[in-house]
């Protein structure tokens, strides 16, 4: 446990020493701030249906911010140590595989929640100015947050499993950006193509991260995208162990 | 404490390395010598665990490299070739860093650290950015982390590659004190170092091994043992072909020093060519100014060994 949580303590400073994490905090700041308010001058000038607080989660702007993120922030995660060669110093200490995966997603997971802490503070501002709490209930925000990470979690496990089959942190960019949106995309389906049978959309529909942050950030807790989100991820994590662990194959 | 057993490794079915077979004892100082490309550090790579072999057995300290992989690393401090190392971190906060994915215990790393620090002469550079560096105190920051955990053997890939003449007298004195109490198993293409420090040597050509001795027994085996050198004034005879009639002269290169000539004479193992060398030239009233005998080095083993066609 130890060696853990060496490992991940080294992958959360290794992220606040790198510019690209700084470069990647300030885009992904300057983008959701201008979202929220965006979404607050729209619902200053005409009636709406929603809360402030859905109309962030669930804005175009948040969700070009959202794809984007996730590419960056996990290119480098096994891709820099395959280039730089310090693969080997790290894996012929007495430290096992999956302790070095683990370290790294959890890392950047880590990253990633703290990209989004400074949003709260979007909430805070706004009761304090409108004296009006920006969602329906605490609910809304706990569902909100908790779609976030379970999306975070199993996106950046997606990033993991790029990064650790490339030596070159652009080709794992690329690759997981692609996977990601065309994931996303998925789930648009149901919208964009009407003439496909209902079975089938409906199960695309199972698959839409639009319409789960819909549901949760109106404070519905369904437990069948947290049960897909958190499947998929171990999915991903154990393709990740076992392209990790083919260098170690006999051939 | 390292023990090899028919070990083979094939990259994309080019052998890399072809039927090892070897073993370090404890407290041994095993040089590792071999052109580029021999294999050297493929063996050493699959002796760390860092990939497996094709087929054959490696172990360390009785755990095989493969099945018991964590215990075998407990056991080594690996230094790899050309020290990869996180540029983004300080050498205080690296060693640490490493001193606990190694397992030193807690309390104990603030010794150890600031022991090999001590030891590799850091102490200057220890609140340093690693990516700001020198290449030599990049190669003892390696060191320093092969040393971290007192391991029971060390296994250096070209520890003085890169460094300068003093870095390297200082290197060697190093690894000649470590020899006391790890067992060593070093590469390097400097042969003077490995006559200095080794106990033991391997030489390894093309993925095979061709000689496992001693340095002073492979300097008995090989054909031609030294040579002499000749320095004279020889007017307007044709000093080689004259040279290489005497008995014993395998060949004769010679080096032009204005009108003074410079014969370097191969000799056969065993044979001393002064005296006659000398007769020679008194007979032909040649002006000498230099005549030696020049004693063979592991210079020639390798050469003899991994070029057989130079010879």
């Amino acid at each position: 446990m130890r060696k853990f949580y060496t490992l991940l303590s080294r992958e959360v400073r290794s992220y606040l020493h790198s510019p690209i994490a700084y470069i990647v905090l300030v885009f992904f700041l300057i983008v959701s701030g201008i979202d929220f308010y965006f979404q607050v001058s729209f619902m200053n000038q005409r009636q709406v249906q929603y809360t402030a607080q859905e109309a962030f989660f669930n804005s175009v702007f948040f969700w070009f911010a959202f794809v984007l993120i996730f590419p960056l922030i996990t290119m480098r995660l096994f891709a820099e140590e395959f280039k730089l060669g310090t693969i080997e110093p790290l894996t012929t200490v007495p430290v096992r595989d999956w302790q070095v995966i683990l370290s790294k997603f959890f890392g950047a997971l880590i990253f990633y929640i703290i990209l989004w802490i400074p949003t709260l503070l979007y909430f805070a501002v706004f009761l304090k100015i409108t004296h009006q709490p920006a969602a329906h209930s605490a609910g809304a925000y706990c569902g909100s947050y908790l779609m976030l990470l379970l999306l975070g979690m199993f996106y950046v496990s997606i990033g993991c499993l790029t990064s650790v089959l490339t030596s070159n942190q652009i080709i794992a960019a690329v690759i997981s950006f692609c996977a990601i949106t065309l994931l996303f995309f998925l789930g648009l389906v149901q919208f964009i193509l009407l003439d496909v049978s209902s079975a089938t959309r409906d199960l695309l529909g199972y698959f839409s991260a639009i319409e789960h942050m819909g549901t949760f950030s109106r404070g519905v807790i369904d437990t069948r995208p947290i049960v897909l989100y958190v499947s998929m991820t171990i999915v991903m994590l154990t393709l990740t162990y076992q392209a990790f662990q083919s260098r170690k194959w006999r051939l | 404490m390292i023990k090899v057993e028919n070990l083979t490794k094939r990259y994309a079915g080019q052998p890399a390395i072809q039927d090892l077979n070897f073993e370090v004892g404890q407290g041994e100082i095993m040089g590792f010598l071999g052109p580029n490309g021999a294999g050297k550090t493929t063996t050493m790579r699959i002796l760390a665990s860092f990939m497996p072999p094709t087929s054959g057995r490696a172990s360390i300290a009785g755990f095989d490299v493969f099945e018991q992989s964590l215990q075998a690393r407990a056991h080594l401090g690996y230094m790899p070739e050309n020290v990869p190392l996180y540029s983004d971190m300080r050498v205080t906060e690296y060693l640490n860093y490493r001193a606990a994915l190694k397992g030193v215990q807690h309390r104990r790393v603030a010794e150890r650290v600031g022991d090999v620090k001590e030891l590799c002469g850091l102490k200057e550079v220890e609140k340093k950015l690693i990516g700001t560096l020198s290449k030599g105190y990049r190669q003892r920051v390696g060191l320093a982390d092969a040393l971290l955990h007192e391991p029971d053997l060390l296994i250096l890939d070209e520890p003085t590659i890169g460094l300068d003449p003093n870095q390297i007298r200082q290197v060697r004195e190093l690894i000649k004190n470590l020899g006391r109490q790890h067992t060593i198993l070093l590469s390097t293409h400097i042969l003077p170092e490995v006559e200095m420090t080794c106990s033991r040597v391997i030489i390894i050509h093309k993925g095979r091994i061709e000689a496992c001795d001693t340095p002073e027994n492979l300097l008995g085996k090989i054909r031609q043992a030294g040579g002499v050198v000749l320095e004279a004034r020889v007017g307007n005879d044709n000093g080689a072909e004259e040279l290489k009639k005497i008995s014993g002269v395998r060949d004769v290169i010679t080096d032009r020093e204005d009108d003074w000539k410079r014969f370097s004479l191969r000799v056969e193992s065993g044979v001393d060519v002064r005296e006659e060398v000398f007769r020679l030239a008194t007979d032909r009233h040649w002006a000498v100014r230099e005549l030696t005998q020049r004693r063979a080095t592991l210079e020639d083993v390798f050469v003899e060994l991994t070029h057989p066609d130079v010879v």
